[in-house]
């Protein structure tokens, strides 16, 4: 089982006091994706949100996706303020653009400014059950829109003067609390079938958000959620696994532990490194912090794959400093000891995860 | 001496109609990515000004069923124009979003994005709808009264301009249609705006292009109806304080080509037979009669019945639905009558009929004859440009790319370089002021 190194990219690096960057430009983005391809990462996320200054994440897994070839591209998507026809029709496209890249991570939205944005609702007066039971609704419609076409619906029958087969075009008429879709897509079933779907979890509604619609989990070993610090990586593998258990989930996600990371030839660099910083502006996170060598960190990192943790998705502190560090000092390593690939062996971001591609789930179906 | 006046360019990405042809063994992909790079490659070899790409958000009806004779399937704008970005350097990248389904804060972010990660070569075509059709694949379904869709249109335009030109600081905005506070995540993009795009020769349309767009598309392929239209748009801008040269005028134009005139003609006549398929000619003419025709013979006489008046376009229950076409059938019985007379006049069958209607080229000749006329069309100002449709993808293209272009710069009426680095500037627009300093 290959042990999945995988890379958050945000803004300049995960530290506030990161220093600035050209985050507008087009070869700031490519050049650390291209970075995180360079070291076999199986997927590179990119951080998003309305209310945060930047860039549209999805756009940006765009711009990469013909100049990259083998790293999945994982945007973030706000399930509270975004439409799930246009959301499952941007990841389907980013699914064709790169060949089977594609993955989203799907979040929810309670911040009142982000709300303010758009006007159209006050998710404060919801409650967070029902914001996260809406983004289970949301990846519902995008799933059963990218199955809404067959593989094979199109046709060319000459004979018929027909270009589609339409009994294999599928209203998916989902009705839920907060939208019904009537469907079919506009866009055909993009070539993974069903792009990976992913979701950070550190508190219950999030775990079984993750285990009602995610296939990939991202969990935060020994930090802290709104309810308290999270445990350790095999307490947070529990966490994911009894709410599966709950929903009735039979096949389990895919979990990758997610670390913030100061890498550095010794020990002390690091340490003194994350200590300057912190005197500029203090480093707040969800994530625990790792700071040392790359030798280190794979030892860490042995643990985790020990306790039954997939991955981990690393969070460079400083990305022009930690990322190079991640692919160049710490790949290798992981790599030489086995845990890791030592070079890709598929196209397609479900076969990097030894996923299939999954039946359509109206195959067949009048 | 004095400059020509010169012709700006942009390449349609076949559509998802019938002028695209499928069952031509050229014709490729209409979703891999291959077929897109093709296109925009040929586009920008070409110097054109921009590539163009329409929009529809739900799979076309007829007769309660989903539409299956036409080229189907395609991805969402911004996202495949962001992608194209990465695999040229110049040409612009326009895309049709539609202002009823989409937020401000969304689009407007998504564009300034666009426009950063290409350097500069943002366009939005921005359209109406109201429709409760495509309504039902989203969140609010129909909720848009028809008679709000242009207000709605202006203020989604008047305020994605207002955001961009906070340069990423603050705003507070309350319209009929927004009611939103906050932020700009994103600093001025290399255009200030992206190119603004308006399609439309209603009265309405006219004005919102006069007002706010920096190109309309039009249908007037035909000198004469172009001069008139070139008259009245740019005659409204003065009132806004804008000068002609503000807002390109550019009619969309299919073309075929062939080595001598009467080789043309025929490649244009077996274009017209790919196109017009017999069961395409049924299609048609039950948009007109608005009910099912199969069992009408399509190589037989145009029908001798009147169409269904009831449930007309406006209904949102017409025989065919998700469709902009049908709304030029205003009087369908007229356009039966129009049809029979023609038939009978001239011996043709339903599908020749339609053929003769529906599926006449704007250019056919030699490149040289295509060139000439492309030429006097925009020295004539019948307009400033075309937007080209070629009916083949990914390939389309290329025949006049190679072909005719170097024709065009041998006239001195089209560039032999990209001019400016933004789409702005090889559009020959003005930069954009923002409000704070006009």
């Amino acid at each position: 089982m290959t042990f999945h190194l995988a890379v958050a990219l945000n803004d300049t690096g995960w530290h506030p006091a990161a220093p600035p960057g050209d985050v507008l430009e087009p070869d700031f983005w490519v050049s650390q994706i291209q970075e995180a391809e360079r070291g076999l990462a199986t997927l590179v996320t990119l951080e998003d949100g309305f209310a945060r200054p930047g860039l549209d994440s999805v756009l940006i897994a765009l711009r990469a996706g013909p100049v990259t070839s083998h790293v999945g591209l994982v945007p973030t998507v706000v399930a509270t303020h975004t439409e799930p026809f246009h959301v499952s029709t941007q990841i389907a496209t980013l699914d064709w653009v790169t060949a089977g890249r594609a993955g989203e991570r799907i979040k929810v939205s309670a911040d009142p400014a982000e709300a303010a944005l758009f006007g159209r609702r006050d998710p404060s007066s919801e409650s967070r059950e029902t914001l996260f039971d809406e983004a289970v609704d949301h990846v519902e419609v995008q799933r059963r829109l990218w199955d809404s076409w067959e593989d094979d619906a199109e046709i060319r029958d000459a004979a018929t003067n027909r270009f589609v087969d339409r009994e294999k075009l599928h209203y998916i008429d989902f009705v839920g609390s907060h939208f019904a879709v009537r469907g079919p897509s506009i866009t055909p079933r993009p070539p993974q079938g069903q792009p990976i779907v992913t979701a950070l979890a550190h508190v219950d509604t999030a775990y079984r958000l993750a285990a009602r619609c995610a296939d990939l989990v991202f969990t935060t070993p020994d930090g802290v959620g709104r309810d308290g610090p999270t445990g350790d990586a095999a307490t947070t593998l529990r966490g994911v696994r009894s709410a599966e258990a709950e929903v009735g989930r039979d096949q389990g996600a895919q979990v990758l532990g997610d670390l913030i990371v100061f890498l550095d030839d010794d020990a002390t660099a690091a340490s003194t490194r994350w200590t300057r910083l912190d005197g500029e502006r203090t480093l707040r996170s969800d994530a625990d912090v790792f700071a040392g060598t790359a030798e280190q960190l794979a030892t860490k990192l042995e643990g985790w794959a020990a306790a039954g943790l997939d991955g981990a998705r690393l969070r460079p502190a400083v990305a022009d400093h930690d990322l190079p560090r991640i692919t160049r000092d710490l790949a290798p390593e992981l790599a030489r000891r086995g845990l890791t690939r030592t070079a890709y062996e598929a196209d397609t971001l479900r076969g990097l995860l030894g996923l299939a591609k999954p039946a359509d789930r109206y195959a067949g179906v009048q | 001496m004095t400059q020509k006046k010169q012709i700006h360019l942009a390449a349609h990405f076949p559509g998802v109609n019938n002028t695209t042809v499928w069952s031509d063994p050229a014709s490729g992909s209409h979703i891999e990515f291959e077929s897109f790079r093709h296109f925009a490659q040929s586009a920008e070899r070409g110097l054109f000004d921009f590539l163009f790409l329409a929009e529809g958000l739900r799979l076309r009806e007829q007769g309660g069923k989903i539409y299956d004779l036409d080229v189907m399937g395609r991805p969402d704008n911004l996202s495949i124009l962001q992608a194209m970005a990465a695999v040229t350097q110049h040409v612009g990248l326009a895309g049709t979003v539609n202002s009823t389904f989409n937020e401000p804060l969304d689009v407007a972010r998504k564009l300034a994005t666009l426009d950063y990660l290409s350097g500069g070569r943002a366009a939005w075509n921005v359209v109406t709808s109201w429709d409760e059709f495509t309504g039902e694949n989203f969140r609010r379904g129909g909720y848009l009264p028809k008679e709000k869709r242009y207000l709605r249109a202006k203020e989604m335009l008047d305020v994605a301009k207002q955001l961009w030109d906070t340069d990423g600081g603050d705003f507070d905005i309350h319209t009929d249609q927004f009611d939103i506070t906050g932020r700009f995540p994103i600093p001025r993009s290399p255009q200030g705006h992206p190119v603004i795009i308006q399609a439309g020769d209603s009265e309405e349309g006219r004005e919102f292009a006069a007002s706010s767009a920096d190109a309309i598309f039009t249908r007037h392929g035909e000198k004469q109806a172009g001069i008139e239209f070139y008259v009245d748009v740019k005659g409204r801008l003065a009132k806004f304080g804008r000068r002609e040269e503000d807002l390109k005028i550019l009619p969309a134009a299919t073309f075929v080509l062939g080595d001598t005139e009467d080789e043309a003609a025929e490649n244009a006549r077996e274009v017209q037979y790919q196109q017009v398929s017999p069961a395409t000619a049924i299609a048609f003419a039950e948009q007109v009669w608005n009910r099912d025709l199969s069992d009408v013979d399509p190589d037989g006489p145009v029908p001798s019945f009147d169409p269904v008046t009831e449930n007309d376009v406006d209904s949102g229950q017409h025989f065919s639905r998700g469709r902009a076409s049908v709304r030029q059938y205003r009087d369908p019985v007229a356009t039966a009558q129009e049809w029979r007379e023609l038939g009978e006049a001239k011996g043709w069958s339903l599908r020749e009929v339609v053929i003769a209607k529906n599926g006449r080229h704007t250019f056919v000749g030699t490149p040289q004859r295509v060139a000439d006329t492309i030429d006097d069309f925009v020295q004539s100002n019948a307009s400033d440009g075309f937007v080209l449709v070629p009916h083949i993808t990914p390939g389309g293209m290329d025949p006049f790319v190679d072909q005719v272009v170097p024709l065009l710069q041998e006239k001195g009426s089209f560039r032999t370089s990209y001019e400016g680095t933004t789409l702005r500037e090889n559009l020959g627009l003005a930069p954009v002021r923002a409000l704070s300093q006009s």
